[in-house]
């Protein structure tokens, strides 16, 4: 009974979890148990604010190399579009190309957008952030609530830029998260992450490719229902070696 | 038509795997324990199974509480039964809650929980849910150690006090590892291994729980996977997953039973086999390469016996009938078209065989009739931990495996499902299998099949260093 946070609304959770434990009894035949009392007053422990320098820093004109592990930890996001999804396992091929193109705010997969710009998608308003993650992984659940904004049934649009000294090629780019998404790479469909994924460092790879002299430009969608909105990204060599020759910034 | 739908049901009935029988139906059951000869597993909700044997399950083991999610361990005479408060709450506010009884046993007059004490809490803005705890009491330092946590951030890890039970003065929970479930702490030679559920549950058929592990030297970790994937990124590698019709398996739980002999105890998101209900499921612990995987309940077919010990198979003391092909190929033109030439069968060679008692031997395999045996489940309600009894009888025969008073292994002309014809059949830690009687009769010993030097199969006390004690089944 973990994952019912993540198979349905919140609001509609409690219902269906009284239900479900009731399905549950009668389903095992095992004799119920005292019923749940009210739990107890449980102190908070740490900083609740809504306050995006919790988990992010905001990102400067400055260009940065990846984490250690090659991480690409500064993405431009976009405020989420809200979507009304009950369980993360239709995400199929189908359903997050589908999701992707009919929630795009541009066409244009090489457009690079600025921290404070907004954009409209369908009839939400949403503006565009820079930040650098403060952990290897770029916690959008943590994002959505620093904004005050909701945490489940969320579309997130995401940029980066990865510039290079010279050509890198031979290189994969991989990602995790929760719970699907897709990259593209200068216009180019990289990574597709279908089902109700977990965010597990190179969960998918993609095809050996080259990073371009210059200026790379990384487009990512996530998408999720219930649960934990998360992605993390990098490149490894063939030797599955993290890549940190590169900078990223912001524009 | 009958015929074809005779088979149909055979075939089916032959490839039906079952995780447990009686009604075994549990939803994130608790680390199977043991108590006065009966063992117990409780599930989400309050309740839980008792099985007399191991095999058969039916409801009946009581934890009150509610909330989801517990696991137990005997700590001395006592046993410490530690569950979550809620079944993960949308606030993700959770408690975990530690109490004890004197026994598992609710019709004992000493059965009688201690008031709940809590160990842990989350308090809804945290990267945890405290809930799904594992429990753990370290053989090396008698330390007791504690994983909760869900797929809501982190899973992470606490000290109790293994003689109150409450949190150790002082302990602060480590995080420990990410988008991991149910999570469970065991140690091996040197090793803690962290052992959770990955993928999602609650959805029958199309729950993709899992159970992954990471390893670390030290219990507060860093676990790693076998690629070098630290757990805190999501690593793990792969320890039991759906097999046939058995769906999502998740809530790993180690019983040792002995030296080689371990299990694990789980549960399947859906048994298609039973409804789509979720099933307790219990499984034998390989250990490869260091790593944990769970290994194969028993499957029914026809086999060669092979002793570990030389690699020599278990076969009939009767004489051996050679085959009419003449050598060939030496020195020989090589014109002739090639034919397939039939094996041996059992009616060639049947007729020549005693009718009565036919002892056993270890001998050379050469795939001849009185070297295979056909191993069904026995038609007895009975078992042990994990699995039924087998019936062993020659191929094509009723002729059966059978342990004698004298701690001798023979064949008798019918299997007629008298005890000592009923086989217990459990993978060891290093996958080969242990064979055992149900019974030997006159005896209260618990004896395995043993092979005496090269040739002679006995029964004899197991032991798992000795390559003696230990088979394989070969399908050929």
């Amino acid at each position: 009974m973990k994952r019912i946070q993540k198979l349905l609304f919140p609001l509609l959770s409690l219902g269906i979890l009284l239900t479900g434990q009731t399905l549950i009894y009668q389903a095992t035949a095992q004799p119920p148990g005292q019923q749940r009392a009210p739990l107890p007053p449980i102190p908070i422990k740490g900083d609740t604010t809504h306050t995006l320098t919790r988990h992010f820093k905001l990102a400067t004109n400055t260009k940065i190399a990846p984490y250690a592990n090659g991480f690409i930890h500064r993405w431009l996001v976009l405020e989420p579009i809200k979507k009304d999804i009950a369980r993360n396992n239709i995400f199929t091929d189908n359903y997050l190309r589908s999701e992707f193109k009919n929630n795009n705010f541009s066409e244009d997969y090489l457009m690079i957008p600025k921290a404070g710009e907004m954009v409209k998608v369908g009839n939400q308003a949403l503006n565009w952030y820079a930040l650098d993650s403060k952990t290897f992984n770029f916690n959008l659940f943590n994002f959505s609530y620093d904004i005050n904004k909701p945490k489940y049934g969320l579309l997130f649009w995401l940029v980066t830029v990865i510039d290079c000294s010279e050509e890198i090629p031979n290189v994969r780019m991989t990602a995790g998260c929760n719970s699907g998404g897709m990259f593209w790479l200068n216009g180019q469909e990289i990574l597709m992450l279908s089902g109700d994924r977990d965010m597990i460092v190179d969960n998918v790879a993609s095809p050996l490719l080259t990073l371009k002299k210059g200026r790379n430009i990384i487009r990512g969608a996530v998408i999720n229902g219930p649960g934990m909105a998360n992605f993390c990204l990098r490149f490894i060599d063939q030797r599955d070696h993290p890549v940190k020759n590169i900078s990223i910034s912001k524009d | 038509m009958k015929c074809k739908l005779i088979i149909f049901l055979s075939v089916l009935l032959s490839t039906t795997v079952l995780a447990q029988v009686g009604k075994p139906f549990i939803h994130d059951p608790s680390t199977i324990v043991e108590c006065d000869g009966k063992f117990y597993t409780f599930g989400t909700g309050g309740g839980g199974l008792i099985s007399e044997d191991g095999w058969t399950w039916f409801g009946g083991g009581v934890r009150p509480g509610g909330g989801a999610a517990p696991d137990a361990i005997k700590i001395g005479n006592r046993y410490l039964v530690v569950y979550g408060a809620t079944g993960g709450s949308p606030s993700h506010k959770g408690i975990i809650y530690t109490m004890w009884n004197k026994t598992l046993d609710p019709k004992s007059p000493d059965f009688k929980y201690s008031e709940p004490v809590i160990v842990a809490t989350s308090d809804g803005y945290e990267e945890n849910d405290a809930i799904d705890p594992g429990i753990m009491l370290d053989p090396t330092t008698g330390r007791l150690w504690l994983a909760y946590g869900t797929y809501y951030g982190f899973t992470r890890i606490i000290e109790l006090d293994p003689k109150t039970g409450k949190l150790k003065d002082g302990n602060k929970p480590v995080d420990v590892a990410i988008v991991c479930e149910a999570a469970d702490l065991i140690y091996r030679d040197g090793w803690y291994y962290l052992l959770a559920t990955h993928g999602s549950c609650c959805d029958g058929a199309n729950s993709t729980y899992n159970v992954v592990v990471g390893r670390s030297k030290k219990v507060t970790g860093p676990y790693f996977d076998n690629v070098g994937r630290s757990m805190m990124e999501g690593g793990g590698k792969m320890v039991v997953a759906t097999r046939g019709r058995l769906i999502g398996p998740g809530h790993f739980g180690r019983i040792i039973l002995e030296k080689g002999v371990e299990k694990m105890s789980i549960h399947y998101e859906a048994d298609l086999d039973q409804g789509g209900r979720s099933v307790l499921g219990i499984l034998p612990i390989v250990w490869k390469d260091g790593w944990p995987v769970a290994g194969e309940k028993f499957k029914e077919g026809t086999f060669e016996i092979e002793s570990v010990r030389r690699g020599y198979g278990l076969e009939l003391a009767v004489d051996f009938s050679r085959m009419a092909v003449a050598q060939r190929g030496f020195s020989q033109a090589n014109t002739e078209p090639i034919k397939p030439v039939p094996a041996q069968e059992l009616a060639d060679v049947i007729k020549n065989w005693p009718t009565g008692n036919i002892n056993v031997r270890i001998g050379d395999y050469m795939y001849r009739p009185h070297q295979k045996w056909t191993i069904t489940d026995a038609p007895d309600s009975t078992g042990y931990l994990g699995g039924p009894y087998y019936k062993i009888v020659l191929a094509g025969t009723e002729r059966a495996l059978s342990a004698t008073a004298d701690a001798q292994v023979i064949t008798v002309p019918v299997f007629t499902g008298s005890p000592e014809q009923l086989w217990r059949i459990d993978q060891l830690t290093d996958g080969t299998y242990r064979i055992m009687p149900k019974v030997v009769p006159n005896s209260g010993k618990k004896l395995a099949l043993v092979s005496s030097g090269d040739s002679t199969p006995m029964l004899a006390e197991f032991d798992f260093d000795s390559d003696n004690s230990k088979w394989n089944f070969r399908a050929h």
